[in-house]
């Protein structure tokens, strides 16, 4: 069940809000993920990841808004709110300010089906993790096209390495993807966690996957140009890539959404291959609803925030990677491995009729699973 | 199914008016002082020379091509890996044949993966060697 | 009027404007451009048709890949803004009579082809491991055939941007 089914099923009796049609509810839970996490999530991952890069680089990281800085993003946001609007008199402006909505629009609409727990993902579809890789190839459209609009040589180059990295890690990263979908057999993202359990992961399922799961966690850092992919815009030779011309709002929904997207990567690995909402070896689906509902949403956040703080632990260790070694790395080594692990979870699959390792010892130790 | 979808669509809508609805709170609150020399292409505060619209690289466009073959390829094994689990443990037997189709689709396009791999086609500084070396 | 005739409507005119403007712009970069509303209402067409699977594929195949290659296509070429693609003496009879003799045999194939539909008020059913099913046993001949068709794309692609 969605979270607007659920929610209009939860309320069905009370006076006001019963009577509000389904569509009402979609409404008030898209504008609710919108302002309610997603914009306070990425700016609180901004200030964590200034923070954490203080700490690697033995310095102290923002710490005078608020105690410890903690409300450093509110006066970022403020900040950049407040900046002056400006299009270079040079540039396309259609396109110009079509870009950051194309960018906006394909990295928001991914929330749509992350489940956080059961009946909490906004829309339940039966083809929840291909929706999500459809609407993420968006962005590489927005980037060259902000890229090519502000007509700044930095930008357009920026733009096209932007564009031609996205699309090739594309192909690692639905290949791991589509290795995943082979062990649980379906595209519905809540399947996909309800297929696992405290025990099985689909991680654990086989070898093959172990390794998926990691060729995919690279390739999406690739996709979400981080560091140490982040060709795109790096800022020592392209100053600052596809958004150098763009300034206040626009650059924030950049920004906003670059932060975005490596959210929904650590939330699709976590859903994938690190067992959703399912807490390793606790096994907490008795509990009644609304004990279970609050403790799968802290189990998911804790596995993906764990997963984006690895991610920004990377990128504050490792130097850049080049152009030439970047697409090397793409097409010779990330994409060979990741149909290997492909190949290799389907013969395993056929071999041991869909059985994982866990259920396997299960069978040899002769326990019921 | 259309419950869900609607909303999707329903986002797309939010999603595609709140990129406008930041800028118009933007523009109440912001100062707007314009000025011909902010409004010029940002060069490291060099005079911009020329602009930006040139020819590039074709490499570019290959690697579209090379992700467009490969996105199709995998868009037809979505719906084969979805049922792949089925067939696996409900038809007895039939499991290893279904596991050979799979793999002869997936082993020619390798054929091609393997081909452009050997010709060189993935090292992007290959056409700057070549000229060197000519 | 249902609602889903409403939508239908709604989604031919999100593909039929950007077409005209794909047609009519003078600018090749916004005419390859303008394509991505049709692209959408495509896939929200097929959607309206229970099609799940084939609208997100419409969506990753259309707008995340070949935009982006047209795209490409597009800014490969010189002077985009100049004047150049504007050809002055346009030759508008032959594709004009080209284009009616396409409609033509559109409309003549649409009106004779016997549709067999019956509309029901169901919720339609998800589409995907249904087409896997059919791709591994009805259709496993033309299943096998798409990657060779792959395979010589990938190839012809290859050997034509090596020869410039």
């Amino acid at each position: 069940m969605s979270l607007p089914e659920f929610l209009k099923d939860l309320f069905a009796s009370w006076p006001l809000l019963g009577i509000l049609p389904l569509w009402m509810y979609s409404l008030l839970c898209v504008l609710g993920l919108l302002f309610l996490f997603l914009f306070p999530f990425a700016g609180v991952a901004v200030y964590i990841e200034r923070k954490i890069a203080g700490d690697i680089q033995a310095r102290i990281g923002p710490n005078v808004v608020g105690p410890y800085g903690i409300l450093q993003w509110i006066a970022d946001a403020l900040k950049l709110l407040l900046k002056e609007d400006i299009i270079p008199a040079l540039a396309d402006k259609k396109l110009f300010i079509i870009s950051p909505m194309i960018i906006f629009l394909s990295g928001a609409a991914a929330y749509a089906v992350i489940p956080f727990a059961e009946n909490m993902i906004l829309a339940d579809l039966n083809i929840g993790i291909f929706y999500l890789i459809a609407i993420t190839s968006m962005v590489a459209l927005g980037l060259i096209l902000g890229g090519w609009a502000s007509n700044n040589k930095w930008s357009l180059l920026g733009g096209m390495r932007a564009a031609a990295q996205i699309v090739s890690f594309e192909v690692p990263v639905a290949l791991c993807i589509l290795t995943a979908v082979l062990v649980t057999g379906t595209l519905d993202m809540t399947q996909i966690v309800k297929n696992q359990s405290p025990y099985h992961w689909n991680i654990f399922h086989n070898p093959f996957m172990f390794i998926a799961a990691f060729v995919y966690y690279i390739a999406a850092l690739a996709e979400a140009n981080r560091t140490p992919f982040d060709i795109p815009e790096a800022d020592s030779e392209l100053v600052s890539g596809y958004n150098t011309e763009y300034s206040g709002m626009r650059f924030a929904i950049f920004f906003l959404i670059e932060y975005a997207e490596c959210f929904v990567i650590c939330a699709v690995a976590t859903t994938l291959f690190l067992g959703g909402w399912h807490p390793p070896f606790i096994d907490i689906s008795g509990l009644a609803l609304p004990l279970r509902m609050p403790l799968q949403v802290m189990v998911f956040m804790t596995k993906a925030v764990l997963l984006l703080l690895v991610m920004m632990w990377i990128r504050w260790t490792l130097p850049r990677y080049r152009v030439d070694q970047l697409m090397k790395l793409c097409w010779e080594v990330l994409v060979p491995f990741s149909f290997a692990c492909l190949l290799g979870t389907a013969f395993w699959m056929a071999l041991f009729k869909g059985k994982g390792i866990p259920e396997l010892i299960y069978t040899l130790l002769g326990w019921a699973s | 199914m259309y419950t869900q979808f609607a909303t999707i669509l329903i986002f797309l809508i939010v999603g595609a008016s709140m990129v406008p609805l930041m800028l118009l709170v933007g523009k109440i609150l912001r100062p707007s002082n314009p000025d011909p020399k902010k409004l010029t292409t940002y060069e490291c505060g060099e005079e911009p020379v020329g602009g930006s619209w040139v020819q590039f690289n074709l490499r570019f466009y290959v690697i579209a091509i090379l992700f467009l073959i490969f996105d199709v390829e995998v868009v037809l094994m979505f719906p084969i890996a979805v049922t792949f689990r089925q067939w696996m443990t409900s038809q007895a037997g039939k499991g290893l044949l279904v596991f050979a189709e799979v793999a002869l689709f997936i082993g020619i396009l390798l054929i091609g993966f393997a081909y452009a791999w050997v010709k060189g086609d993935f090292e992007w500084i290959k056409t700057t060697r070549s000229k060197k070396e000519s | 009027m249902t609602a889903q005739d409403v939508f239908f409507y709604i989604f031919a005119l999100i593909v039929l404007l950007p077409a005209i403007v794909c047609v009519f712009h003078p600018n090749i970069l916004y005419a390859g451009l303008s394509l991505f509303g049709s692209f959408f209402g495509v896939a929200g067409i097929y959607l309206l048709l229970g099609a799940d699977f084939i609208a997100a594929t419409q969506v990753l195949i259309y707008v995340g890949g070949i935009l982006i290659l047209i795209l490409f296509a597009v800014m490969l070429s010189k002077d985009i803004y100049g004047s150049k693609f504007q050809d002055e003496k346009k030759k508008k009879i032959l594709p004009t009579l080209l284009g009616l003799t396409l409609l033509g045999f559109l409309v003549k194939f649409i009106l004779t082809t016997p549709w067999n539909m019956t509309l029901t008020d169901e919720a339609p059913l998800p589409t995907t491991s249904r087409l896997g099913d059919l791709l591994l046993t009805d259709y496993l001949l033309p299943f096998e055939l798409a990657s060779i068709l792959l395979l010589a794309a990938l190839i012809g692609a290859i050997i034509l941007a090596r020869s410039k």
